[in-house]
């Protein structure tokens, strides 16, 4: 099997690889897969308070070359993109960004699964805040 | 690519120059197949033009010399594993001779009974030819191994009843290159008048197989896993001692007296024959030198990364083979990363089915393990330069993907990977 190009490029340079300190109220983490499965990917944004827009994404995956290069690319993506933009991205867009054979569907699937999971940490986080800084006043 | 992304160094590729010597890429998956030697290659190469006679043209010199070309073949390979020529079957590989032991065993001993004894970390041809047994009514054992790799013979001693026909144990491995005691299973079978069939294909030529002194009735032999060509092989037929007979599965003009119709593949016959010759002058010297060469790969990995687990006994296994686990990298991924190094991976991620290597998980390694396993063949042609550069870059590259792995950060944080309770998992 070979791989695609742009798999390739994400595989041997791969974009946002790092982790964000995961109990700051601006950084939500999601964490999907099981090592059993062969695929565990960890997703984080920073997300700015004020626009929601994320300005920071790390990832780190344990995974096949395909599961490496749709997160690398999910990081790049989200990038820029606002919390409600960020949860438009679908699997399919990965798949057919990096032409991913139908073997490796399953891995962008996880990536997606990774966005979604480090926004809903996010939220959660923010729901747990508000009502302390209204309290505050 | 946006302009602010920065690369760590340890992160990205960088491009690999062959050092003095070493000729990329390489091949070690020597398990999956042996380049064919090249006095195998000569010895074979007059046998498609000037005798391309069929042996079994009994009245001229075409059909002659073809003939001969087999027979001496035949020598060759009764030589290397103690048997005689009439006992040699040649077949189209290793797959078809565990068909032809098995089915033709089932079918000619149907009447003595219905059980066949196997274990869980044979090769496809030997399970699959089981459970299509299964289906027409014959009761099949498949034995677990123990943890190094073997079959544990009081399992087996238990498993025998009345009804067993047929122990089917392999010689070695060909994930693990784990050595079954052929001689002690040997004897048991012998001792209860049980046939003993066993797939040799990854251990004639590489380790000493003799049929007498191991108690072998029958034996699958590949000519393309010994440096010889591909699309050919033989099956051993005890003749005496006790007589053992097999029911034909491919039915026609009647060649290897019956056994296995067909004409004669007689440029592989010939090829096979010169393969198995060259093993009996060189196998011994040449096992100490791969073994060698096997112990420095591993020496030189294993001194250098931690957390990396070798799959399988050490004490007993082929001397060219070794297969690690390098923990919190999976590894279709390592492969990439090795991309000029042919091996093999445990991991399930090319297989359709997910699953990771099922011998590996017969040993009891983890799923997660088994996804990280990289096979090593190491084979003739393989250099102690290239064990180095392999093992370099196999460092090298396990270290740039732990730095991208969650499952390694995690470990170094001091979290119990086995305690964590995994989310969204996707299978």
């Amino acid at each position: 099997m070979s791989y695609s190009d742009k798999v390739i490029d994400h595989y041997n340079n791969p974009r946002n690889v790092g982790s964000m300190d995961k109990s700051s109220a601006d950084v939500g983490t999601g964490l999907v897969g099981a090592p059993e499965c062969g695929d565990v990917m960890k997703l984080q944004i920073k997300v700015n308070r004020e626009t929601n827009v994320i300005e920071e994404a790390k990832f780190k995956t344990f995974g096949c070359g395909s599961a490496i290069a749709s997160s690398s690319l999910a990081t790049e993506w989200v990038k820029g993109k606002t919390v409600d933009e960020a949860l438009t991205i679908k699997n399919m867009d990965i798949v057919k960004e990096l032409s991913l054979p139908p073997v490796k569907i399953h891995c962008s699937v996880l990536a997606e699964d990774a966005i979604r999971a480090a926004i809903g940490d996010w939220k959660k986080k923010q729901e747990a805040t508000k009502p302390v800084a209204v309290e505050a006043r | 690519m946006s302009t602010d992304v920065k690369i760590p160094q340890q992160l990205s590729v960088t491009q690999h120059a062959a050092p003095q010597g070493v000729k990329l890429p390489i091949y070690m998956d020597n398990h999956a197949t042996t380049p064919m030697d090249p006095r195998v290659l000569e010895e074979m190469l007059p046998y498609f033009m000037e005798k391309f006679g069929n042996a079994a043209s009994r009245n001229h010199s075409f059909g002659w010399a073809g003939e001969e070309g087999v027979e001496t073949a035949r020598e060759r390979i009764a030589k290397l594993i103690g048997a005689t020529t009439k006992e040699i079957i040649f077949t189209s590989g290793a797959t078809e001779s565990d068909n032809l032991a098995i089915k033709g065993v089932a079918e000619m001993y149907r009447e003595k009974g219905n059980h066949i004894i196997t274990a869980v970390t044979e090769h496809k041809a030997v399970l699959d030819t089981c459970k299509r047994l299964e289906k027409y009514g014959y009761r099949v054992t498949y034995l677990p191994v123990q943890k190094d790799g073997l079959v544990n013979l009081e399992d087996l001693k238990r498993a025998m009843d009345d009804k067993t026909i047929l122990v089917t144990i392999m010689a070695a491995n060909n994930e693990i290159g784990v050595v079954q005691p052929l001689a002690e299973i040997g004897k048991m079978c012998r001792e209860r008048g049980i046939i003993f069939h066993t797939d040799a294909t990854q251990a004639v030529g590489k380790i000493p197989i003799d049929v007498n002194k191991q108690f072998i009735d029958l034996m699958s032999i590949s000519g393309h896993k010994m440096y010889g060509p591909k699309g050919v092989g033989a099956l051993y037929v005890r003749r005496k001692n006790p007589r053992v007979q097999i029911s034909a599965i491919i039915d026609g003009g009647g060649h290897e007296r019956g056994m296995r119709s067909g004409t004669l593949n007689v440029a592989g016959i010939v090829g096979l024959g010169k393969a198995c010759a060259i093993a009996s002058e060189e196998m011994s010297r040449e096992a100490v030198q791969l073994a060698s060469l096997r112990d420095r790969l591993r020496d030189r990995i294993m001194s250098r990364l931690d957390e990396t687990y070798i799959n399988g006994t050490m004490e007993h296994r082929l001397p060219g083979n070794l297969n690690i686990s390098f923990a919190y990298v999976e590894g279709e991924s390592l492969l990439m990363g090795i991309n000029d190094i042919a091996v093999s991976s445990g991991s399930a991620c090319t297989s359709a089915t997910l699953e990771p290597s099922y011998v590996l998980k017969a040993l009891g390694t983890g799923d997660d393990l088994a996804h990280s396993s990289i096979r090593f063949g190491i084979g003739r042609f393989n250099t102690a330069a290239e064990v180095d550069y392999v093992a370099d870059r196999v460092i090298e590259t396990v270290e740039r993907l732990r730095e991208l792995s969650p499952l390694y950060e995690m470990a170094k944080e001091g979290i119990n990977l086995a305690d964590v309770k995994w989310a969204g998992d996707a299978h």
